[in-house]
């Protein structure tokens, strides 16, 4: 009898350290079902940020590399260099990715650097305790803005920066999309964006990133079942859902199938 | 050549295989070179977006197994800081160079000395130092550059050159090493990343995060244990004339050049004059320095900050022997006829 449902083999049996209702887990699941399937366990290498996913190595079954706060996509540029015939996953939060590693992220991209982004949008600071993130909502309350994120001055705490629109006008990115983990059907259309990027790093295409609107009932201050909601009310009306950038070439994405939904 | 090529060169030579850099001055001729020179050798090279990229770059490189470099100035090496920190922690070998200018802040792009504090307690967060040699020449630069990566691998930590913008920018012919082939160099698979399905090995971690403080403050220990090896194996210095001599001079690099200078001007006065140089400045020559205190004779410290060597002189000799200091700053060299001057001062008994 075939086997068609199991524990992925690249993924450690652990109890994780995320909360019940976290984003990470459905991520994490979904990657190390992506190394397996393309068979490179014994050649991938994630490059873990500080904040929650500081501890990827402790479910991953193969190497990792763990930088300095933001400076992941360039510790993740050298290795992928070198190691050029290998996947690597620059694996990053959206206060690692999207404020203070911004020049990091940026210029990576622009480089057109042969690694995978997957970026953690959860709007707000997990690991020290739910501060205002780049990517917090306008009005969403957070430990550093308890009246809630307010452009205007005198509070001036800026907008919700849309990371993947603000990527897309560089030429050295080639495919940029956005999923969900808010419900069964956006976890499997998570799972293609993220394999059309492997199998574009794969096959020598730069750069990719794939951003995950990902909920954090704990800093939120909800239940898991709310957070999951407030993903698919508050989030994803902000930022949409979708291949926002897909310039890999035709016969790429004949081949493998993956790309436009 | 310019001290920044012969370093460059040297470490293509030495095998380096990954080089991540910002411009700075006085030490672009360096990152030029590179950019020159290692596609040629089928090398990595990037220019970096800054500092922190630079360094970082480095970490992942170096986190492969590969040699991997940078290079810097001053306030460039201030920002590579919390990279070398992290290096240090996960225990990566890697090189880096500082050209060091004039500070604090943006300063002056005049050579000095006054990073000597930053480079040999460390430099950046936590208990950890690098290696840190300090040339007094191109030659000098060359030869310890190559040395620096055998070092850095052979203690799993970062190494650095201490020049100055002197150092960087002064030309002079020099030999070169010569080139290092890939297969030569050292075999790092037992921790570095990659390659894993060559041996179908357990994963590798390259990090520095750990949360338990009882299991940080082992591997803290365990690491200066290793320093204690250092201290023992690894101390350069030079020392000229400190024999019988009436006053000894303790200069590095730039400044120690300046010293022979003087030397040789209270040599034609009658005036015997040694000079100690440290070569490495971690591990610093401590007992040498204080065996030759035990002449009783003074100590002069000359150096281009104000008052930052002096210290490990003063901790070398227990106060035994008087230790005077003259100083500069923001980019001044001494002159040999200052130095000259103070040392008359000095050994006909005027000021201390």
């Amino acid at each position: 009898m075939k086997k068609t449902y199991a524990h992925p083999e690249s993924l450690i049996k652990v109890q994780t350290k995320y909360c019940a209702g976290c984003g990470h887990g459905v991520v994490h699941r979904i990657i190390a079902e992506l190394v397996d399937e393309m068979g490179l366990r014994e050649k991938s290498i994630i490059t873990n940020p500080v904040g929650c996913a500081i501890w990827a190595d402790l479910y991953f079954d193969f190497d990792s590399v763990q930088p300095a706060h933001g400076r992941t996509p360039a510790a993740a540029s050298a290795v992928k260099r070198i190691l050029n015939d290998h996947l690597v996953i620059c694996y990053q939060g959206d206060g690692d990715l999207a404020a203070i590693g911004t020049a990091e992220t940026v210029h990576a991209a622009n480089r057109g650097e042969r690694f995978t982004t997957v970026f953690i949008n959860n709007a707000i600071y997990g690991m020290t305790g739910g501060q205002m993130a780049p990517t917090t909502l306008v009005h969403q309350k957070a430990a550093t803005a308890p009246l809630g994120r307010d452009p205007e001055f005198p509070a001036g705490m800026g907008y919700p920066i849309k990371v993947l629109e603000m990527l897309a006008t560089l030429q050295g990115t080639t495919y940029l999309a956005r999923g969900a983990t808010d419900t069964a059907a956006h976890v499997r259309q998570l799972k293609t964006y993220i394999r059309t990027a492997f199998e574009a790093q794969m096959s020598g295409y730069g750069s990719t990133m794939v951003e995950v609107l990902s909920p954090c009932p704990t800093n939120w201050g909800v239940s898991p079942v709310q957070a999951a909601d407030m993903v698919a009310e508050k989030l994803i009306p902000y930022y949409p859902l979708g291949e926002i950038k897909n310039t890999l070439p035709d016969n790429f994405l004949q081949r493998t199938k993956g790309g436009a939904q | 050549m310019k001290g920044n090529e012969a370093i460059a060169e040297s470490a293509i030579r030495a095998g380096c295989g990954a080089y991540f850099g910002y411009p700075i001055t006085p030490q672009n001729e360096l990152i030029a070179w590179m950019a020159c020179h290692m596609a040629e050798h089928d090398r990595i090279f990037i220019q970096a977006e800054s500092e922190l990229a630079a360094i970082n770059m480095v970490y992942g490189a170096a986190s492969t197994g590969i040699r991997a470099m940078t290079s810097s100035s001053s306030p460039g090496i201030s920002l590579k800081q919390e990279g070398i920190s992290y290096a240090a922690g996960a225990d990566l070998p890697c090189v880096y160079i500082n050209m060091v200018r004039g500070g604090p802040g943006l300063g002056s792009i005049a050579p000095a000395q006054s990073d000597y504090f930053q480079s040999t307690r460390g430099g950046g967060h936590g208990d950890y130092h690098v290696l840190v040699l300090a040339p007094k020449s191109v030659q000098e630069a060359a030869d310890l550059t190559y040395i620096a990566f055998d070092l850095a691998d052979k203690w799993r930590m970062p190494a650095m050159i201490l020049g100055d913008g002197l150092i960087g920018q002064m030309m002079e012919s020099v030999a070169l090493p010569e080139y290092k082939e890939q297969a030569s160099l050292p075999v790092k698979s037992e921790w570095s990343v990659g390659q894993m399905e060559q041996t179908h090995r357990k994963p590798h971690h390259i990090t520095s995060i750990i949360l338990d403080p009882e299991e940080l403050e082992r591997k803290v220990r365990a690491r200066y244990e290793r320093y204690k090896k250092i201290e023992a194996e690894e101390i350069r210095f030079e020392e000229n004339g400190c024999e019988g001599a009436d006053i000894v001079l303790i200069a590095y690099g730039s400044a120690a050049r300046v010293c022979q200078g003087a030397q040789q001007l209270a040599a034609e006065q009658g005036l015997k004059v040694g000079l100690f140089r440290p070569i490495t400045l971690w591990p610093f020559p401590y007992t040498e320095l204080e065996r030759i205190s035990g002449s009783g004779k003074p100590m002069l410290v000359v150096e281009m900050s104000m008052g930052q060597l002096i210290e490990d002189v003063r901790l070398s000799v227990h106060d035994r022997v008087p230790v005077s200091l003259l100083p500069h700053a923001g980019g001044v060299i001494p002159t040999e006829e200052e130095i000259f001057e103070r040392i008359r001062q000095i050994v006909n008994g005027g000021i201390q």
